[in-house]
């Protein structure tokens, strides 16, 4: 059997050309699900699947698409290929090189919600690859896949691709919606959810690029087969993204439930000069952090029961490795830095508050702080938890919180210094 | 009541309508929760988490689906983890909400404590200090003192126009997008946005003119700190030293409450000066928002310009001359004019001096003859609009028609109640020769060419809208726009013979509205003025004249011509206009600000209004001249007091009976709150404690009322013939309507000058190419003086030519005319 579902170009050579994708299966789910399945049939083999949105939030994919009214239309279907969590390089790989399957995935869950109309939302920075998606949507269109009456069906679909402007927030998916309508990228509030009040106000789903990648095969071998990989509550195949002070950083392709060490020793090469680990954050630059300063940690499975256990979460297996050499001190500051530089400003503890934490993190790095100053830090952080309006407040204090708490030694050492810091800048 | 849930907040039990929100909720029980960007007229953001609340919801038992009891009975009450937002959180039933614990005391403290970060803690000198919700809330939330180094705030341009009406300061802004959602949601002039992000985000305008917007003067009302301040006010005084005064705006027929704030200025030798407009509330009215003609156009009452003594003609020239001297020139004059004896008034004024000088021209046997060409204000008071009324409260079901009126330029609170009225499912109707504002907003758009306005009536009573014949309620507005006399006479005759046949009428939110020009023109009708035809001939033929509060002269040359060939003039004013200018007496009066007395709205609502400044020496209020000139004459006309005058207005005109100062000073509850210190909504708007008015009764609520017929089967199909009109090279001439434009009671507040109108004549461009108008810069009018600019507007309808009214051009009702092309002068030196 093969070792990927979804880094399937890995092993087979140009899987981005049209040919080669159909040669290899393609668009076998797809054909199958249009001509020979019921919508609701689809929802509930992906309901069965047990797959989990890969943006970060892991809600069950099927279930989401289960809160449509369809008493509302149109529908939309938007693909968030926002990737834009530091630490995360998945989706770009498989848009890169696996489009087809992305295309495949998104039209299957397009037909589940009998939407008419998909769209790819897409970083700015994507742009060549959204110049690329487009070739490959027209690609489509020329070849019958795409459009109207799909497989001599009823059914049609047309798929967009729209580009970002540059701003981390619009991945949240209610910011994405607004920017997608052209509007500012501000969250909205919630509820209504986008399920049922969504792009223009219409019932839409909003899925992650993994997610919709995973449609394909699950559709053509079956809910049964997907779930023999991953755990019980967490199944399937999962590309973790492995960054960090690792010797051999990058995409890895594993069932969900595989540990930390494999991820880092086997798959990543270990620690460069056999350093230890220090902490882990497995969800980028939202991660509460790991400390890694009992070994037995790194036995644990990378679910998402599993890491919610020991105080974290999984996000999108962003796995950052930080070694005993880094000041997390340093690393704490630069996430408090970038949220700051990515709050979108419309609630007040966000943007006021990574605004001050960014002050203190900024003057504990030029040798300029307290001791009361982590205190300062620490307090201000935990102001801001549990009042934002969007998830980025909330996730722009877990490494403030969990550094701090778990590393204060080296927030001590850092305030003692006078000069500013030099590492890694 | 099926749609109500029951909460209890802090311990009190309350019962409200499903979808209230806990803010509100609470608010009704007089809790207050803090709130900085939530707005009760607005959809609530959540984004300033002012109003965290903690909020617990019974637990349901899954199987049964009843709450789950504790072994006391009660049900069992599950509290979140995280605080709620009060402001966006709708009441649930056994829901139960507190907001006055210690998690919620540190949560509006933090909340707090970020604001200010930010802030530049300038309240020494922000316009806010004194009313503000910033300040305010710190003050009953805050912390005392700040961690955050203030030599680490970010420092922000403090001074930056959005145009020449409203200024920023970045740094004192919070980013609630209470200016921006105002712009957006409620007036739907998107002029102002935000851009960047996080601490950057800032409010801008890319309008041109900067802030473009008949309304903008409401967002510095309502922003909760100094951000926003109108050029008018900004640096002018301090808030607590300003007195409100109520008061009654006289700029259109929507009558918005306003409260002047004023103070004695040691620069002002010790007068009171008005500092600044602001809406009070009446939710029956204006709600809580006024236009920025209303906020910026009260200038002219303490314009040095106006008159301040009485002027006598000797000699050929007007001399001063003492109040006595002139009452008696005046009088002499009116004397020997006997029963040919014309009293022409404007819509300005209040009822008791057009009912004193109504009662002058009764006892005199001469005509009482409102200043106006829109006719149909006896027929508004039969169909008008009855107690009860309030189109706040249109909605689904409800159908409103505007025909031949631009509400956004003439009535702007008119314009944004109906468009509101519109988005809460009111079918609204629209019907005019041009497209306006309003028609965004309408389920129909009904477009007729001049002259065909009551075609467009007959069909609506053939049915060509079911939503709006079969409506539960209609109210109809109608306009002037192209058309004279006859013509809005004919409308009105329409409108309310639609109103009778449908029958609408004789009962709340179902009649006809006038949209007249001036504020209390409906006022004039009621106290017995009437409207003649040709004024040319009934000037020239008055061996006397008493103008009061109007300006033929200076609206048209042939009405100075006839005013010349009149006898003998007298004319009460503010100003020396071109009509005080060929007077033989002057009367110098004191404006609304200077004393009290009513308006009666266009929706028939009497309002008071009262003194707001210390009088400009030696003018006396028009009732008084009038009553003074009267007993001369041998007439006892009353001038005690304007509620004395009203008195009798309410004994001798039948729907005003029972009707007192008193009863109009009187005021009820309203929501929501606004203005008051113990329930802060924040923002600055005035609460209501001199007098909300009262409707006045239609006639047709009496027994046995039947409109009379003016037509038999069908309306006639035109009032008039545009297209033989156009075949004789002839465009019909029509003045149409700017909010700014350069009329008497306009022109003095300079602050508006930028956006005033300017003179000119505008043509569609296929119009110009037939009457032989290509390529030209400049046209003459036939009959009036001096060339006017050309302007080519596709948007216009063809074989019209608009220019706008009181801008300069002297004509006063439309007319056919023709034009020619002015040659363009060689320009010398």
């Amino acid at each position: 059997m093969s070792q990927y579902i979804l880094l399937r170009h890995r092993e087979i050579p140009n899987l981005d050309q049209l040919d080669v994708y159909l040669k290899h299966g393609g668009f076998e789910a797809l054909k199958k699900v249009v001509t020979q399945m019921q919508p609701a049939d689809v929802v509930n083999e992906v309901k069965a699947s047990g797959l989990r949105g890969r943006g970060g939030a892991g809600f069950p994919t099927g279930v989401k698409w289960s809160f449509l009214p369809n008493n509302i239309w149109p529908h939309y279907v938007v693909c968030n290929a926002d990737e834009s969590e530091p630490g995360t390089f998945k989706d770009r790989e498989i848009l890169e090189s696996n489009p087809f399957q992305l295309l495949e995935g998104l039209m299957i869950a397009s037909y589940a919600v009998q939407a008419n109309v998909a769209y790819i939302y897409l970083r700015g920075e994507f742009w060549q690859i959204a110049h690329q998606l487009d070739e490959k949507i027209a690609e489509l269109e020329k070849a019958g896949l795409l459009g109207d009456n799909l497989f001599g069906t009823a059914y049609s679909l047309r798929i967009y691709t729209h580009l970002g402007a540059g701003a981390y927030i619009c991945g949240e998916e209610t910011a994405l919606l607004e920017s997608l309508e052209g509007k500012l990228g501000q969250p909205r509030l919630r509820p209504p959810f986008p399920a049922v009040y969504g792009l223009y106000g219409k019932p839409t789903v909003v899925n992650n690029v993994e997610t919709l990648a995973n449609l394909p095969p699950i559709l053509e071998n079956g809910a049964q087969w997907y779930r023999r990989f991953g755990t019980e509550k967490s199944p399937g195949m999962k590309i973790f993204c492995l960054s960090g002070n690792v010797n051999r950083p990058g995409n890895y392709e594993l069932p969900l439930g595989t540990t930390f060490r494999e991820l880092i020793y086997t798959h990543g090469g270990g620690i460069p000069e056999g350093r230890k680990v220090k902490a882990i954050l497995p969800a980028g630059a939202s991660s509460a952090i790991i400390a890694v300063n009992d070994d037995t940690i790194l036995d644990t499975p990378m679910d998402y029961e599993s890491v919610a256990a020991i105080g974290s979460q999984l996000g999108s297996a962003s796995v950052i490795v930080a070694d005993e050499t880094v000041n997390m001190a340093w690393l704490v500051a630069r996430t408090v830095n970038f949220f700051k530089h990515e709050s979108c400003g419309k609630c007040t503890p966000c943007r006021e508050g990574t605004f001050w934490m960014n002050r203190i993190a900024q003057r504990m790095m030029a040798g300029k702080a307290t001791e009361s100053d982590v205190d300062l830090l620490e307090t201000v952080a935990n102001q801001i938890a549990g009042k934002c309006l969007c998830a980025l407040g909330e996730f722009s204090v877990m490494a403030v919180q969990t550094g701090i708490g778990q590393f204060r030694v080296d927030f001590l050492n850092q305030v003692k210094q006078t000069a500013p810091a030099t590492q890694g800048d | 009541m099926a749609n109500e849930v029951t909460l209890t907040i802090d311990g009190k039990t309350v019962r409200v309508p499903q979808g209230t929100l806990i803010v509100d909720a609470a608010k009704k029980i007089g809790i207050d929760v803090p709130v900085f960007c939530y707005h009760p007229k607005m959809e609530p953001v959540g984004m300033c988490r002012m109003c965290l609340v903690e909020v617990g919801r019974p637990v349901m038992d899954r199987a049964t689906n009843q709450p789950v009891l504790e072994a006391d009975g009660t049900p069992r009450i599950a509290f979140g983890a995280k605080l709620e937002t009060a402001c966006t959180t709708p009441v649930s039933e056994g829901m139960v909400v507190i907001t006055q614990n210690q998690k919620v005391a540190s949560a509006r403290r933090e909340v707090l404590e970020f604001l200010l970060t930010s802030h530049p803690l300038d309240c020494p000198i922000c316009d806010k200090g004194g009313e503000c919700p910033l300040q305010n809330l710190t003050m009953g939330y805050g912390p005392a003192e700040s961690r955050f180094l203030f030599e680490e705030k970010m420092h922000l341009a403090k001074h930056v126009p959005l145009g020449e009406l409203i200024y920023l300061d970045r740094e004192r802004c919070i980013q609630c997008a209470r200016c921006v959602r105002f712009q957006k949601d409620l007036v739907d002039d998107p002029v102002i946005g935000f851009y960047q992000r996080g601490r950057s985000l800032e409010i801008v305008t890319y309008s041109e003119p900067g802030f473009d917007s008949y309304f903008s003067g409401n967002t510095t009302d309502i922003c909760p700190v100094g951000a926003l301040t109108t050029a008018d006010f900004r640096f002018g005084a301090r808030p607590w030293e300003l007195k409100p005064v109520a008061s009654i705006c006289t700029h259109c027929p929507v009558g918005c409450n306003l409260t002047f704030n004023v103070r004695r200025e040691a620069a002002s030798g010790g007068k009171l000066v008005i500092k600044r407009a602001m809406p009070r509330q009446n939710e029956l009215v204006n709600e809580i928002w006024i236009c920025d003609k209303g906020r910026f156009a009260y200038h002219f009452v303490e314009s040095p310009q106006r008159l301040t003594q009485p002027l006598v003609r000797k000699n050929g020239e007007l001399v001063p001359a003492s109040w006595e001297e002139a009452l008696e020139a005046a009088a002499q004059g009116l004397k020997q004019a006997g029963e040919n004896l014309v009293v022409l008034a404007g819509g300005r004024l209040s009822n008791e001096d057009l009912f004193n000088l109504r009662k002058l021209a009764d006892a005199q046997r001469g005509k009482a003859i409102l200043y106006t060409h829109m006719g149909g204000g006896d027929l508004t008071q039969q169909v008008g609009l009855t107690p009860g009324s309030n189109l706040g409260s249109l909605g689904k079901g409800d159908a409103v028609l505007v025909i031949a009126a631009d509400l956004h330029e003439e009535a702007p609170i008119w314009w944004m109640r109906l468009k509101a009225a519109a988005e809460r499912g009111a079918v609204l109707v629209v019907a005019g020769a041009r497209p306006t504002r309003l028609e965004r907003y309408a389920a129909k758009v009904m477009r007729y060419r001049y002259g065909e306005e009551l075609n467009i009536i007959q069909s609506l009573m053939d049915g060509a809208v079911p939503e709006l014949s079969q409506a539960e309620n209609l109210v109809v507005f109608y306009g002037a726009e192209g058309l004279d006399l006859l013509g809005t006479n004919a409308l009105a005759q329409a409108c309310a013979t639609l109103l009778y046949r449908s029958g609408h009428y004789g009962r709340p939110n179902n009649g006809l509205v006038g949209v007249w020009k001036e504020g209390n023109a409906q006022g004039a009708w009621d106290m017995g003025f009437h409207t003649v035809g040709n004024y040319t001939r009934t000037l020239s033929e008055a061996a006397a004249v008493l103008i009061a509060a109007a300006d033929p002269a200076g609206d048209d040359p042939l009405l100075a011509q006839a005013l010349d060939r009149a006898g003998f003039v007298v004319v009460q004013e503010l100003f020396l206009t071109e009509t005080a200018r060929r007077a033989d007496v002057v009367f110098p009066a004191q404006s609304f600000a200077e004393r009290e007395g009513t308006f009666t709205s266009g929706e028939r609502r009497v309002q008071r209004f009262y003194p707001v400044i210390y009088p400009v020496p030696d003018c006396r209020a028009d009732f008084v001249i009038t009553a003074q000139v009267a007993r001369k004459l041998g007439h006892a006309l009353e001038m005690a007091s304007p509620a004395k005058v009203f008195l009798q207005i309410a004994s001798e005109i039948s729907h005003y009976q029972g009707l007192t100062y008193p009863r109009l000073a009187e005021v009820e509850e309203q929501w929501p709150p606004v203005g008051r210190s113990d329930l802060y909504y924040g923002g600055t708007a005035y609460d209501n404690r001199q007098g909300m008015g009262v409707a006045l009764p239609a006639l047709c609520q009496q027994q046995g009322w039947q409109l009379p017929m003016f037509w038999n089967d069908r309306l006639p199909e035109r009032t008039f013939e545009l297209a033989a009109m156009n075949q004789q090279g002839m465009v019909w001439l029509v003045p149409f309507n700017r909010l700014y434009d350069r009329g008497t009671t306009v022109k003095p507040s300079q602050l508006l000058e930028k956006r005033m109108v300017s003179a000119h004549i505008a043509l569609h461009p296929e119009t110009a190419r037939a009457v032989g108008l290509s390529g030209v810069e400049k046209v003459q009018v036939e009959g009036l003086d001096g060339p006017l600019p050309l302007v080519l507007d596709e948007t216009l309808p063809q074989g019209v030519a608009f220019y706008p009214r009181s801008a300069g051009v002297p004509a006063l009702a439309p007319r056919g005319v023709k034009l020619h092309a002015v040659k363009a002068e060689v320009q010398e030196g």
